[in-house]
């Protein structure tokens, strides 16, 4: 009983940051603190650069906060004076990705580099799923976050990249909790749970937002009745680490942040992801696409923030035209091998 | 006992909020100015310094914080609060950034003074009137000069940029460009939690 009269303050979101860091250091740690030794004698370093907690830290400043992906520095300024938390630049926007086919690559790297010095809030970019050298290339060039995304033509389906190598935290796409604990325990400092990219339909963003959320619930129920043989065997039907389901059952939500993505087109997909917990939103196609970006850009910022005050949703909603809002295509339209969610389990 | 608000527009809310609740006590989140009634000090958390500045604009929280500031209520910044708090904003590679904040304290803050996200890091840093504190700098501003009332209180050495002012006072005002949040440093909470009128 003790642990219902704590409640969910009993674990802290910061503790579970805490934790995993200690879960990389137990993989890489001990390697790492050897040759550090071996170089520098057994000084001590006032300044620890890059560290997982740093990592998750940052991911923390974004919540209640809008993400929008663009493609050029004056769609970025429209970004930052519209009150984004960051932008993210692709070469083209998911909807152009889907009507253009053919092979997406992370974009261009002078383009990066040309937002990153145009703008002060944070910039993020895609790199394909397994393709390490081009989140080498985007860490180099000093991107904030890198999203090994599946709107992107993945490079290898069956490994994704391994992120506790990097100092740059990066953000992965999920469609359920085990693919999520997946990308985690694979270092991945935040997930997006994934929609259906460049549809303008929100349709499958709710439909994984809900699964995740349940599949929590039931994790927390077994913890809750103290029964961790059904937590063990959670972990082992779904593939994850046992201490990872145990952490997820502890805090009762994801260990990371996790924002929604895919197909939010108006204030009101918006504020509905955030009712059904997402941390914050990606904003991809929903706004460059629509006839009325400059205004579309600050009312899902609005919506956001203020999700839980229908009043200012209103006030969101109005500030946009539901004749401009992106057309959009039904999912159930896309023939199988269209999907992008599906790439890379 | 002290309630504390924790501005909740955007940014690590959550964080101060629980961070104060394992303290035992008494935290609140703020978003409108009727908020602000009924508690005896304020926190503006982390986040993106140009998105809480614009969201308390259009709620009309730049007044009704200067209002709860004039009436000798204490509020403590952190990072980007510390940025929303100062009276002139800088960034290391674009100048001037003109972005609306509160204009509370006689501070000039350099944003993205450290680098990029690949140049955050977690450091030990002595704090006057609160002591040694183990935090996180994030995308973290400096503070480069303090004028009239507002005095720097803590520096820090750093390998690249030298030293640079990582904490200020004014009356009741607190600028810190860091996160004990993260760390979850108590200190720093306990000493401000000092400060409410008792």
């Amino acid at each position: 009983m003790l642990t219902t009269a704590l409640g969910w303050f009993a674990l802290k979101l910061t503790d579970s940051y805490v934790w995993l860091e200690k879960l990389r250091d137990l993989i890489y740690g001990l390697l790492e603190l050897r040759d550090r030794a071996r170089e520098e004698g057994l000084e001590v370093i006032p300044i620890r650069e890059g560290t997982p907690l740093v990592r998750y830290g940052f991911v923390s400043m974004l919540k209640g906060g809008v993400i929008m992906d663009v493609t050029n520095e004056k769609q970025a300024a429209i970004a930052e004076d519209a009150g984004a938390v960051g932008v993210m630049v692709l070469d083209k926007l998911p909807y152009d990705v889907r009507a253009a086919g053919g092979v997406a690559r992370t974009a261009d790297l002078r383009v990066i580099e040309a937002v990153m010095s145009s703008i002060t809030i944070p910039v993020s970019a895609k790199c394909r799923i397994g393709h390490a050298e081009e989140a080498r290339l985007l860490e180099e060039i000093g991107v904030d976050l890198i999203d090994e995304s599946e709107v992107l033509t993945p490079v290898d389906e069956k490994a994704h990249i391994n992120k506790w190598d990097f100092k740059t935290p990066f953000v992965n796409g999920a469609r359920s909790l085990p693919e999520a604990l997946r990308r985690i325990y694979e270092g991945a400092s935040m997930i997006r749970t994934k929609g259906e990219p460049g549809t303008g339909n929100v349709a499958e963003a709710v439909k994984h937002m809900k699964l995740v959320n349940r599949d929590i619930a039931t994790l927390r129920g077994y913890y809750m009745a103290g029964d961790h043989e059904a937590i063990w065997v959670y972990a082992k039907e779904n593939k994850v680490p046992y201490e990872l389901a145990l952490l997820t059952a502890r805090l009762g939500r994801l260990p990371v942040v996790n924002f929604a993505a895919g197909g939010i087109a108006t204030p009101a997909d918006a504020a509905l992801m955030m009712w059904l917990g997402a941390d914050g939103v990606f904003v991809g196609s929903g706004i460059f696409k629509s006839g009325d970006p400059e205004a579309r850009a600050r009312a899902i910022v609005l919506a956001t923030s203020f999700y839980d005050d229908p009043e200012t949703v209103v006030e969101a909603q109005k500030m946009v035209s539901e004749k401009v809002s992106m057309v959009g295509i039904d999912v159930r339209k896309l023939r199988p091998e269209e999907l992008m969610q599906i790439r890379g389990e | 006992m002290a309630r504390i608000g924790v501005l909740a527009l955007q940014g690590d809310y959550l964080e101060h909020y629980q961070v104060l609740k394992g303290l035992g006590i008494e935290a609140r989140y703020v978003k409108t100015p009727s908020d602000l009634r009924n508690i005896d000090a304020l926190i503006i958390p982390g986040g993106e310094s140009t998105t809480i500045g614009k969201l308390m604009a259009i709620k009309g929280m730049v007044d009704a914080v200067r209002e709860f500031v004039r009436s000798g209520s204490p509020v403590m910044g952190t990072c980007a609060g510390a940025i929303v708090m100062a009276k002139k904003v800088f960034d290391r590679v674009l100048g001037e950034t003109n972005q609306p904040t509160l204009e509370l304290m006689d501070i000039n803050v350099i944003r993205n003074i450290f680098g990029r996200q690949k140049n955050s890091f977690v450091a030990r840093v002595y704090i006057d009137e609160i002591g040694d504190v183990v935090v996180a700098f994030i995308r973290a501003p400096g503070i480069a000069e303090a004028w009239n009332g507002a005095r720097i209180t803590g520096y820090i050495e750093h390998p690249q940029i030298g030293k640079i002012g990582v904490a200020a006072k004014q009356g009741n005002l607190i600028a810190l460009t860091f996160h004990p949040e993260i760390t979850g440093d108590d200190k720093v909470y306990r000493y401000f939690i000092g400060l409410v009128k008792r």
